[in-house]
């Protein structure tokens, strides 16, 4: 496959290592009451859909970024690619 | 007779001739020839046996479709099998065998098989080996690849080497023919980046092979003309033996290019093949078409072939497999090759064309609405039985038939992404979907565009077309004016006869009475049919026989072929050698290696090394008289106690972490509390992983308020590295944090043991007190060495000793490992290498990679109260799951041996005595395990389940598997110094 | 015995850099480079390029790219990160020397034994990238740099002249196996 990153153009997946679902961003307040079955939830439950996905991939052998890449998992038409900084602060993840 | 059926004319060289032995007999062929035509010229028909029944085979194409005519190329080590007859490049020398049969081609003992083929049918194996299981791995497997099988392998190294490479183009263009042909010409002039990939050795395609096809120009001068201009266009690139195997996704495809297959050897140091993998932004597929044949009873035998091979065979390489030849077809395109082997001389017996509406000949007889029956002659055709309109019968005398049952487009790299071809009703064959990616544009015969007009055309506009898409203006060049005949067919699959075989797949000896079982049986879908019947496998996949088999499919299913549908087509196009994709990665090749800065100097000294990840690192270094791994290190371990050991741990992971927030970040990266860490101090931490268990662990070094360097362990460092950015860009992107990997950057040594303080005090510089007071555990500071040169140091210790962890520049690890040397010769320093570190450690209890293996928790480790609750870390609310949280869970303890003189193994399972062994009862298992030359006996760590509790108790460890079961103490982790005394000297 | 200097070692582990010629292509092993990265700190980028424009006249590149001032060369690495690589001669100790110009506006680290540093020379290298790495080496002009795999190393690949003159980092500690990759490429193109 080829990944279209935001910096660089189109670059070849093999120069990348896959994360897995994006929502690994959207990581529960520890602090809450509820925290333990948060997290529970945020680490072991995950939508599994046929169709566009949102993933984190991590350009190792680049520039070290991670990127969010929207994949459709049955035919690999990747439609959007960010940085996952970018979307990280856009989902309100700062400090 | 030399070269006795060598035809007028053709593109071979007359003027090079070229010997080479088949089967130990020597023949002679011209430059030009590939192996099947030269042994078609010396009227060699009979080039092998088949795989099930060892029928006698002969060549049944002129291409890489060929099922038949497999061979064993060259000798020795470069022996290769199921080499292709029709790919295979003549060159001077060149030997191949037979293969498959025993003891010779002509007579092959095991041709019994073909009188048991009622008993062979498909699904035999299934069948007949069913019980007893164990046999079929002893006997019958055994057996039966013996008696049915292909070319054997040499069980030598491979000497050859193989390349990989990476190309980048605008258009990629798959295959010479007249599409390919006039695509290259419309992108090369346009400008573009074009790769034209023909896996064939000269460019052309079918213009080479076929008469007439262009009007008023000879085809292989118009080749050579477009060539010609094409090679003076900086931006394309021409490759010819190159074979485009697979379609990946986003344009990538597979090719593999044989640099040196036609020539007996490869020059030194140049590869074999090469596999490349091309970025397209666009391809053009013009790989043309492949002839399929018509079935009927015995119609596999030596002298039969796709009547378009027998054409390209007498226009390209002069050749014909017999003088006296028929041709049996259900369209026009059979007529061609009688007429131009008639006009070639040779003798043609019959046309026989199973359609009553037949194009007419004065020069031979058309035999129309006939079906030939059967064949005969032993190990080459001798007659062919037909069965006239009439219904009356006539054997015709011939040595060689055609056969044509219309052409299938090589539609495979357009469906290798899951794609599936259509039905045309029309011209009667498989298209490519129209609904095919961007990316992939089809043209000429592949798209089903059988006229030489057409493919000229479709080429020209599909390569316009593309560039288009990628804004680069083309137009159509003036193309040569060219044949434009319809295609002229009516489907005619096999003949529908007596009770004799019919073969549809050659290569894998499947008859239509197999498939007709099959379906008898239930295996109607076409997947499950190819699974039951091995139809289309092997190295020709089916590309003659598949689409044959689809058809009597559907009319025992009684649908459509549409309705059938095609099996999946995966890449290869065609085999490709394991070689190929192994690449330069053989052998001490086969993966990059790391060197420590004191590789060089521990070479000297006979260090023995080990793998660890990539590195290499000295294991022990003997000296003289010591005969046993054991003594080398217990001397080490003894000496790192006694006075002052040294040991290279660059390996370890250094990660450099910065900015105003580090601290914080640091402190939710580990789940101990990093944020009161005062600079000049190092902290051991403890890295969790998000589902609580533990991860890594390491020290962190505070060098000012916002600079810290971490370590890892040597395996981990890589994936911890990418751990914390994800925490730093993913989760924390508001944090000022700068992280970059610093491992190569510096050489660290430990030294370690009483006289540690004397040795350093020598080397560093006076300006730096490392008193205890000044410099006490756990401090950590930048110093200079050696007269001004940078460096820091660390008092650390992974022993239990006094022990430092020093770092230079790297390039000065060797002279600084050197200087240590020579300035502890009066302490007696002792070199130790990974053996004596691992002994070293489990003396101290400190868990290494056998304890963090991923399923512990800090707890287990005993470091349960290390993680902070005051604040957010990774890992901390999942470690609180009650389970991971129980008190009796495993915690990390010591072992001995009650009699000193047993060793316990680890791996081995603990057990409490009087219990029965078996998992119910497990108690827990040993992590590491040493012998200890401080303690006198053998030593362990292991997890136990309430652990804590159990020191000073019995435990039986056990190792079904190594016959061990003996007796142990419980003991505290820490064999040595339990309250770190010695550390704080 | 302090007194007494330490002796370097080149990444190849000899006390010269190693210099192979191919047919006409020359690998050379370059010691003399002393190299510093940069990452700037949280909202302080526009801090940090004018503190080292002013200061050493150097500008800090885009993706890609690679900047030069004076015996200065600036690459880009990743978001807000550069190497900036320079001769050792003239700077003995160059990590410190770019911390007090760019004080804390950015985190600088001592990378020069990082990296093993190769310079290739030939009147056509294009066949030889093309058997290492999947960049499109053919489209690289001067000036551009860019990380790749080479053989299962992450490299840094510098372009000097197009097709002619090219710089390739690797990691130090691999040094000999990427010089052997090298050199390999060279004779299968050769």
């Amino acid at each position: 496959m080829i990944i279209n990153h935001p910096l660089l153009g189109p670059r070849d997946s093999q120069e990348f290592v896959y994360l897995g679902d994006a929502s690994l961003i959207d990581r529960p307040n520890a602090m809450a009451e509820t925290a333990l079955d948060d997290f529970h939830d945020y680490l072991y439950l995950r939508d599994n859909p046929a169709g566009s996905h949102k993933e984190l991939w991590f350009h190792e052998q680049g520039d070290r970024s991670w990127l969010v890449v929207t994949r459709d998992v049955t035919t690999h038409e990747i439609t959007d690619v960010e940085l996952a900084s970018d979307y990280a602060k856009r989902r309100g993840r700062d400090r | 007779m030399s070269q006795k059926n060598r035809l007028v004319g053709g593109q071979i060289d007359r003027s090079r001739p070229l010997s080479f032995a088949f089967d130990g007999k020597n023949y002679e062929g011209y430059a030009g020839d590939t192996l099947a035509s030269a042994l078609l010229a010396n009227d060699v028909r009979l080039m092998g046996r088949s795989f099930k029944y060892h029928r006698p085979r002969g060549v049944f194409s002129a291409g890489s479709e060929e099922p038949n005519a497999l061979v064993e190329l060259r000798s020795g080590a470069r022996q290769e099998p199921n080499t292709r007859a029709t790919m295979t490049e003549l060159y001077d020398g060149l030997t191949a065998m037979s293969q498959n049969r025993f003891p010779s081609l002509r007579f092959d003992m095991l041709a019994f098989n073909d009188a048991l083929s009622s008993f062979l049918s498909a699904g035999f194996y299934y069948k007949t080996f069913m019980w007893p299981p164990a046999f079929w791995e002893k006997l019958y497997e055994p057996a039966i690849r013996r008696a049915a099988g292909l070319g054997r392998l040499s069980g030598k190294e491979d000497p050859d080497s193989y390349d990989k490479g990476f190309l980048h183009c605008d258009l990629l263009i798959i295959g010479s023919g007249p599409s390919g042909l006039a695509a290259a010409l419309t992108a090369g002039r346009a400008g573009a980046e074009v790769i034209l990939a023909e896996e064939d050795v000269v460019f052309g395609g079918r213009l080479l092979a076929e008469q007439n096809l262009l009007t008023e120009q000879c085809g292989n001068e118009w080749v050579s003309d477009v060539i010609g201009e094409l090679s003076s266009l900086p931006n394309v690139r021409l490759m010819t033996r190159t074979t485009i195997f697979g379609q990946y996704d986003h344009g990538i495809f597979g090719a593999v290019e044989r640099v040196s297959d036609h020539l007996p050897e490869p020059p030194a140091d140049k590869p074999r093949q090469i596999l490349w993998r091309i970025y397209a932004k666009r391809a053009l597929l013009a790989a043309g078409a492949t002839e399929r044949p018509i079935t009927f009873e015995n119609n596999d035998r030596p002298g039969v072939m796709l009547a378009g091979a027998m054409r390209a065979y007498a226009n390209r390489w002069a050749v014909t497999a017999s003088t006296d030849i028929a041709i049996f077809t259900n369209n026009d395109d059979g007529h061609r090759t009688a007429w131009d082997l008639d006009a070639k001389g040779v003798n043609i017996a019959a046309v026989i064309d199973s359609r009553m509406d037949t194009p007419s000949s004065t020069e031979f007889e058309v035999l129309s609405g006939a079906q030939i029956l059967d064949s005969h002659g032993r190990l080459g055709l001798r007659s062919v039985k037909v069965r006239l309109k009439d219904g009356s019968t006539r054997e015709i005398s011939c040595g060689a038939l055609g056969l044509s049952g219309g052409w299938n487009p090589n539609v495979h790299l357009a469906c290798h992404k899951r794609g599936r071809p259509v039905w045309n009703e029309t011209i009667s064959t498989f298209v490519p979907a129209s609904s095919g990616d961007h990316l992939l544009r089809i043209a000429g015969a592949a798209a089903g565009i059988f006229s030489t007009h057409g493919a000229l055309h479709s080429g020209a506009e599909e390569a316009v077309k593309a560039l288009n898409d990628l804004d680069v203006s083309a137009h159509v060049p003036e193309l040569p004016e060219a044949e434009d005949a319809p295609v002229k067919i009516t489907p005619f699959w096999y003949v529908k006869s007596g009770k004799g075989r019919a073969w549809l797949d050659l290569q894998n000896d499947v008859t239509v009475k197999d498939v007709q079982l099959a379906h008898q049986e239930g295996f109607r879908s076409v997947e499950h049919m190819k699974r039951y019947t091995t139809l289309g496998m092997a190295t020709d996949q089916g590309k003659t026989a598949n689409v044959g088999a689809l058809a009597l499919l559907a009319e025992l299913e009684g649908k459509t072929i549409t309705e059938i549908g095609t099996t999946i087509f995966r890449p290869p196009y065609t085999p490709v050698s394991m070689g190929t994709f192994a690449g330069r990665s053989r052998g001490k090749d086969f993966r990059p290696y790391r060197l420590t800065p004191s590789h060089k100097w521990a070479a000297e000294q006979g260090a023995v090394f080990v793998e660890a990840g990539n590195w290499l690192r000295a294991q022990w270094f003997p000296t003289q008289g010591e005969t046993h791994w054991r003594q080398s290190v217990d001397r080490e371990v003894l000496a790192v106690r006694k006075s002052v050991g040294a040991c290279d741990v660059t390996t370890l992971g250094k990660i450099d972490v910065q900015g105003a927030d580090a601290a914080e970040f640091l402190n939710h990266i580990y789940c101990n509390g990093f944020a009161k860490l005062p600079v000049g101090k190092v902290r051991y931490g403890l890295m969790l992983r998000e589902d609580g268990l533990a991860m890594d662990d390491g020290t962190a070094a505070r060098l000012a308020e916002d600079h810290f360097v971490v370590t890892t362990t040597t395996a981990n460092a890589v994936p911890v590295f990418r751990h914390m950015e994800f925490y730093r860009q993913c989760l924390w992107p508001g944090l000022d944090v700068q992280l970059i990997s610093t491992t190569e950057a510096w050489a660290q040594f430990a030294v370690a043991g009483p006289n540690a303080r004397k040795l350093l005090q020598k080397v560093i510089d006076p300006a730096y007190d490392i008193s205890n007071e000044a410099f006490p555990y756990m401090a950590c500071g930048e110093i200079t060495v050696c007269g001004d040169l940078r460096a820091r140091l660390f008092r650390i210790s992974f022993s239990g000793e006094l022990a430092y962890e020093i770092a230079v520049p790297t390039r000065y690890g060797d002279a600084l490992i050197r200087r240590l040397m020579e300035a502890g010769k009066e302490f007696d320093i002792t070199p130790y290498g990974t053996e004596a570190l691992g002994v070293l450690r489990i003396e101290k209890g400190h868990a290494a990679g056998n304890e963090l293996n991923g399923q512990s928790t800090a707890a287990m480790l005993g470091m349960g109260r290390m993680v902070s609750q005051k604040k957010d870390s990774i890992g901390r609310v999942l470690a609180g799951r009650p389970y991971l949280q129980r008190e009796d869970d495993y915690r990390l303890v010591g072992l001995k041996p009650v009699n000193s003189k047993e060793t316990i193994l680890a791996g081995a399972h603990l057990m409490t005595a009087g219990d029965t062994v078996n998992a119910a009862n497990d108690q827990g298992w040993v992590t590491s395990a040493a012998y200890s030359p401080h303690v006198g006996s053998s030593i362990a760590l292991a997890f136990l389940k309430n652990g804590e509790a159990r020191h000073g108790g019995m435990i039986r460890i056990v190792s079904p598997l190594d016959n061990l079961d003996i007796e142990g103490e419980v003991t505290s982790p820490h064999f040595i110094d339990p309250e770190g005394d010695r550390l704080r000297v | 015995m302090s007194e007494q200097l330490l002796a370097p070692l080149t990444a190849l582990g000899n006390d010269t850099p190693v210099v192979v010629t191919i047919g006409g292509i020359t690998i050379c092993e370059n010691p003399d480079l002393t190299i510093a990265s940069l990452a700037a700190r949280k909202d302080r980028g526009a801090e940090l390029h004018s503190k080292l424009q002013a200061d050493t006249k150097v500008q800090l590149p885009d993706p890609g790219k690679m900047m030069f001032a004076e015996d200065v060369a600036a690459i880009w690495t990743g978001v807000e990160q550069w190497l900036l690589l320079a001769p050792i001669s003239s700077h003995p100790d160059y990590a410190a020397e770019v911390k007090t110009v760019v004080a804390d506006s950015a985190s600088v680290t001592e990378q020069t034994d990082g990296w093993v540093v190769f310079d290739i020379a030939g009147n056509n290298l294009i066949p030889m990238l093309e058997r290492l790495c999947n960049l499109n080496s053919k489209a690289l002009s001067s000036g551009e740099a860019t990380r790749c795999l080479i053989e299962h190393l992450g490299c840094l690949i510098i372009c000097r002249e197009s097709g002619r003159e090219f710089t390739i980092l690797g990691p130090r500690s691999s040094a000999a196996s990427l010089h052997h990759s090298l050199v390999t490429a060279a004779k299968s193109i050769a």
